[in-house]
Parts: C-alpha cells; sequence; structure tokens
C-alpha cells in the first residue's frame, strides 16, 4: 500500500539552523502517529513539512497528492466573522460553492457540538470552544490525513477531553492522525506509534506499547523520566 | 538696548500673543455660530477634497498595500524603502509635479484640471497614497506573519490571503483611513500649486489659513485652523463611535437560526 507521507533523509534549515535533520520517515494510512519532544524538537516543523507548509532544504519528501490533508494548530487563528462563517470560509477556499459550504459548515459544528453558537463572532469564544470550531473546520473538508499541532494545548481538563474525545472520532473514521503532544497519557491513549524527537533529528520510532514498555534510547528514557517525575 | 527694555518688547508681544488667541478663540465661536456660509463653502470644499482624495488613496492603497504584504519577489526590499521613503515626500513638491503634468504642456494637459477641484483631489490621492499602502503593507503583513500559515494551509493563495486579512483587520485599518485623511486635510502645498487658491472656486481651509495669515489677520487664520481642527475632531468621534458600535455588534450578534439558513440555502 502507499504510504500517506514518504520522507527520505528529509532536513529543514532557517537560515543556518537546522529545524529538521535527516528525518527518514514512513506514515500508513490509518496510523494514529504521536511527535513527543521538547520544545524546539523540531516537532511542529515536522508538521509543517509534512501538510507542505514548508519545503524541505535537503532530502526527499513524497505526499500522497490524493489524499485531502488539513492541519489543526496549537492556537487556532480565528477571523473577525461567525462561527458559521470561519467553518465555511475554509470549504470555499477549497473550492465549495458559498451556499454548500454553509450547509457543511453547519453539519460541521453540531458534530463538535457548537451548533447553537454558529451566529456568534468566533472571536468571542472560549480557547476551547475555538479549537473545536477549528476542529470542525478541518473535519468538514472531510479529510483523509488529519495533522495537529498539540491541539490540547492551553486548554482547561474538560476542553482537553472534548478535544480529545473529537480527535478519537476522527482516528475511528479511518482518518489517518498524526498529532504533536507534550501530554504522554494523550499519547498513550490515542496513538499506535511514537515518534521521539530531539534537536530536530528522530531519536525513536516505535509502536506506543514498545515506546512505554521496551527498551528505548537514553535520550527518550530520560525524556519520558523528566516528564513522568 | 538694555535688558529692561528687551524685557518690556518680550511681555508686550506675549500680551499681543494672549489677545491673538482669545481673539482667535471668539472669532472661531462666532464664525461656527454664525455659520457663515463663505466658511461653510471652504469647509465643504475642504471636506470634499480630502474625502474624495482619501477614497481614491485607498481604494488603491488597500489593494497594493495588502498585495505587496504577501507577495515575495525580487527587489521588494528596495520598493518598499522607496515607499518608506515616499511618506516623507514634501507636499509642495507632490504639488509642483501633479502642476506639471497637468499644465497645458504637460502630459495631462489635454485634460484641462488645473486649478480646479479635480487638480486637488488628484495632488492629495499622490500624497496619501503611499501613506496608506505602507501601513497597510505593515499591517497585513504583522497579520499575515502571525496567522498567514493558517489561511494557507486552508487553501488560501496569496491574492485570498492578502483579502482576507484585510478584511480581518479592518477595524486596525480604520486608523489608516483616519491618518490618510488627516495627512489631506492638513496639507497646503499641493492644494495651493495646482488649486491657485482661487476665491469660490478652489480655496479650501489651508490655503485660506495661508491668505488671511500672509494678509496679517492673524486671529482670522488662527479661528479657521481652530474650526479645521474641530472639523477633523468631529470626524474621528464618529468613526470611533462607528468602530465601537461594529465591534459591540460583532461579538452579540445572534445567534444563527438553522432553520432559516437551511430554508436560504435551499432558495
Amino acid at each position: 500500500m502507499k504510504s500517506v507521507f514518504d520522507f527520505q533523509d528529509v532536513s529543514v534549515k532557517f537560515g543556518k539552523t537546522y529545524a529538521l535533520r535527516n528525518c527518514t520517515l514512513a506514515v500508513d494510512a490509518g496510523e494514529r502517529l504521536a511527535l513527543i519532544g521538547a520544545n524546539g524538537s523540531g516537532k511542529s516543523t515536522l508538521l509543517r513539512t509534512l501538510h507542505g507548509l514548508l519545503v524541505p532544504s535537503s532530502g526527499r519528501a513524497v505526499h500522497d497528492e490524493q489524499r485531502r490533508h488539513a492541519m489543526l494548530f496549537q492556537r487556532p487563528h480565528m477571523l473577525r466573522a461567525s462561527v458559521l462563517n470561519n467553518v465555511a470560509i475554509g470549504l470555499w477556499l477549497g473550492g465549495t460553492g458559498w451556499k454548500q459550504a454553509k450547509v457543511d459548515a453547519f453539519a460541521a459544528l453540531e458534530r463538535v457540538g457548537l451548533a447553537d453558537v454558529v451566529g456568534r463572532n468566533a472571536k468571542a469564544l472560549s480557547a476551547g470552544q475555538q479549537q473545536r470550531v477549528a476542529l470542525a473546520r478541518a473535519w468538514a473538508l472531510k479529510p483523509q490525513v488529519l495533522l495537529l499541532d498539540e491541539p490540547t494545548a492551553s486548554l482547561d481538563p474538560a476542553a482537553k477531553r472534548e478535544v480529545e474525545h473529537l480527535m478519537a472520532q476522527c482516528s475511528d473514521s479511518c482518518v489517518t492522525l498524526v498529532f504533536s503532544s507534550h501530554n504522554l497519557g494523550q499519547v498513550k491513549r490515542l496513538a499506535s506509534r511514537v515518534i521521539y524527537l530531539e534537536q530536530g533529528a528522530i531519536v525513536a520510532d516505535l509502536p506506543v506499547h514498545d515506546f512505554f514498555n521496551g527498551p528505548i534510547p537514553a535520550a527518550a528514557e530520560s525524556f519520558l523520566k523528566g516528564n513522568l517525575a | 538696548m538694555g535688558f529692561k527694555a528687551i524685557g518690556s518688547r518680550l511681555e508686550s508681544a506675549s500680551v499681543i500673543q494672549m489677545n491673538t488667541f482669545s481673539d482667535s478663540a471668539v472669532t472661531a465661536f462666532s464664525l461656527l455660530t454664525q455659520l457663515d456660509p463663505m466658511l461653510a463653502g471652504i469647509v465643504a470644499r475642504s471636506l470634499g477634497v480630502s474625502a474624495c482624495a482619501t477614497l481614491l488613496a485607498c481604494v488603491t492603497g488597500l489593494l497594493l498595500g495588502g498585495w505587496l504584504a504577501v507577495s515575495r519577489f525580487v527587489g521588494r526590499g528596495a520598493v518598499l524603502a522607496l515607499l518608506n521613503t515616499a511618506l516623507a515626500l514634501p507636499s509642495v513638491v507632490v504639488g509642483l509635479a501633479v502642476y506639471l503634468l497637468l499644465s497645458r504642456s504637460g502630459p495631462l494637459g489635454f485634460l484641462g484640471w488645473l486649478f480646479s477641484f479635480k487638480a486637488m483631489v488628484l495632488a492629495q490621492s499622490v500624497l496619501v497614497l503611499p501613506v496608506v499602502t505602507a501601513l497597510v503593507r505593515q499591517t497585513i503583513e504583522d497579520a499575515d506573519r502571525s496567522h498567514g500559515e493558517q489561511l494557507q494551509s486552508l487553501g488560501a493563495g496569496r491574492l485570498a490571503r492578502s483579502l482576507l486579512l484585510l478584511w480581518d483587520e479592518r477595524y486596525a485599518l480604520l486608523t489608516v483611513l483616519i491618518a490618510a485623511f488627516g495627512r489631506a486635510i492638513s496639507e497646503v502645498g499641493a492644494v495651493m500649486v495646482v488649486g491657485g487658491n482661487i476665491d469660490g472656486f478652489t480655496r479650501v481651509m489651508t490655503t485660506s489659513i495661508a491668505l488671511e495669515t500672509s494678509k496679517g489677520d492673524l486671529p482670522l487664520a488662527l479661528a479657521l485652523g481652530i474650526v479645521l481642527l474641530l472639523v477633523v475632531l468631529t470626524l474621528n468621534i464618529l468613526i470611533a463611535l462607528v468602530r465601537r458600535w461594529r465591534e459591540r455588534h460583532d461579538d452579540t450578534a445572534p445567534d444563527f437560526d438553522p432553520v432559516t439558513a437551511a430554508k436560504a440555502a435551499a432558495a
């Protein structure tokens, strides 16, 4: 089966600084891949490169162009417009007519439990609600690959649970999930595979059970100990 | 001349100045309360010229600034440096350039616009365009740096991104509109050169002030200045009120009715 992503020795440089170093990975359809690592380890850069927002400085990056991608950012930006229009704009940019986009947007907002606030200004919503609007915006595009950059960071526990529940729903509907997280409990609950990054390089790439129970590289081990301490 | 003599001269000068200011305030008040038709005509012409020039400059400057903010091309740095330099364009130089363009032997002489309302609008538009373009470029570029990538991830190309960000930053851009109008209505050099300060035809507030000053009627000149500031203040208050009302309206918009929306979509 063709991989969703196939990266060979991919590096990304910002000026003279390497944000990613010789990353080699392949992601298959239906996988739930978690990217973990300290701040500045390259998780967001890898996600943005997978989404095509960044062009590698070197290496070979192959994306399966047949599959639709959507990305959810850590702090989603809401346009100064209603919740419904914020979701509909995503669809309209993808080529859907405006009237149909509004109907589809409403369906997506219903799915994330925000049908009652569709007419409100999206900027006036809470952080958790904005994250759900962003999820609806991504969801409405009917993506086959969903990339999420620390989607529950800075959310309160209740909002965190809701977003996590929606992510689980996404993965149940056969969407390939790639997400970065600092929350190891979340990684255990949602991921099927874990990649540990350090200074832009992939240090460990293992199934979730092996990562948390088996022998892992010393750098990843000390990261885990630091997180669990 | 002794220190005492200089001191008494300075004292009498400051008394004259105090008188000038108080006379001006009284004159300004009486000009406003009497609704002098000549003054009303000058104020209306000033507002008309500057409003038309601001409108023209804003339409062009919003598109140009929005495009410059998201585009990347060779020589962009040089274009931005030139644009920022144009912010310091002396209005009299703009007036001279437009005068040469519109004069009978100039390339646009056939239009016959020199010493007319249109010439003044054109000169002020040229003067204000760099202000609008530079401020819009900076505002939209900052917004693009902050969340342009998210729009890009939704499939927005450069043009769509630029237009969406212009819409998204509309309240911040109101300040650009105010700055542009302020620059237009307060300048004197350009309208003086291309308008000619013709009474009842191309005389505006600033050229009237310059004329009264040269005639030595300082209280009237200052009174006109006070009127000009009051007019601009009133406009700024109106824009601020509109902005506050829109922002409040945005935050308390009624909830969406899916049934009505479904009906509208079906229709």
